[in-house]
């Protein structure tokens, strides 16, 4: 179960070299996306995970907001 | 693994910097001014004018102790009687403006709304700066 992080938290593990996964859609991506931020599209992310992802480091995930 | 249930959103609120084609474009987080003279609903008017006028400006956002954004004082409300309290004297409920807003659209808002200056505010309402129209013209 993934841990709920407020905006300070998130820049926080930026500093120390968290993974950022931005889960919008490729379009959506980039247009914005957060600084090193790699985007996974949820419908890809079941596959793509475990390959894009060193799963030794931190982890960040988000969308567009919270609705 | 975390979770940043408030998203991008929330990221582009509060003026944080961003990638993308978006980020190239200039926003009111780049061009807000953050030196605009604040103060406090109970604060004496005519002291808040003076101060206001040594700093050079003509405009004070009226902020509670949260930095959230409460009113405005512009020539007009500034000028007005100096022992009224900020509280009575200010024009209440400003609209304002996310960090977000690109400046091109900015610049529209301000011509249909013939507006001099608005306060930029994250998405809870804590002011971030003043966008001056002659800022952006």
């Amino acid at each position: 179960m993934a841990q709920v992080i407020d905006r300070e938290t998130v820049r926080r593990l930026i500093e120390q070299g968290a993974q950022i996964v931005d889960v919008l859609p490729a379009e959506e991506y980039g247009e914005d996306h957060l600084p090193g931020a790699i985007n996974l599209p949820l419908r890809k992310i079941e596959t793509e995970a475990s390959r894009a992802l060193d799963h030794t480091r931190p982890i960040v995930v988000y969308c567009a907001d919270s609705a | 693994m975390y979770d940043y249930q408030a998203g991008i959103q929330d990221w582009l609120g509060a003026g944080l910097p961003t990638e993308g084609i978006n980020a190239q474009h200039p926003r009111l987080a780049d061009v807000a001014r953050r030196d605009v003279p604040t103060c406090s609903l109970d604060e004496r008017l005519g002291d808040v004018r003076d101060r206001v006028a040594v700093a050079g400006w003509d405009t004070c956002v009226v902020v509670s102790p949260e930095l959230v954004v409460l009113g405005l004082l512009r020539a007009k409300e500034l000028n007005a009687d100096s022992d009224l309290l900020v509280e009575q004297a200010m024009r209440p409920g400003p609209s304002t403006y996310r960090p977000s807003v690109s400046v091109m659209e900015m610049r529209r808002i301000m011509a249909d709304r013939d507006l001099d200056s608005s306060p930029v505010t994250t998405s809870d309402g804590r002011l971030v700066g003043l966008v001056r129209r002659q800022d952006i013209a």
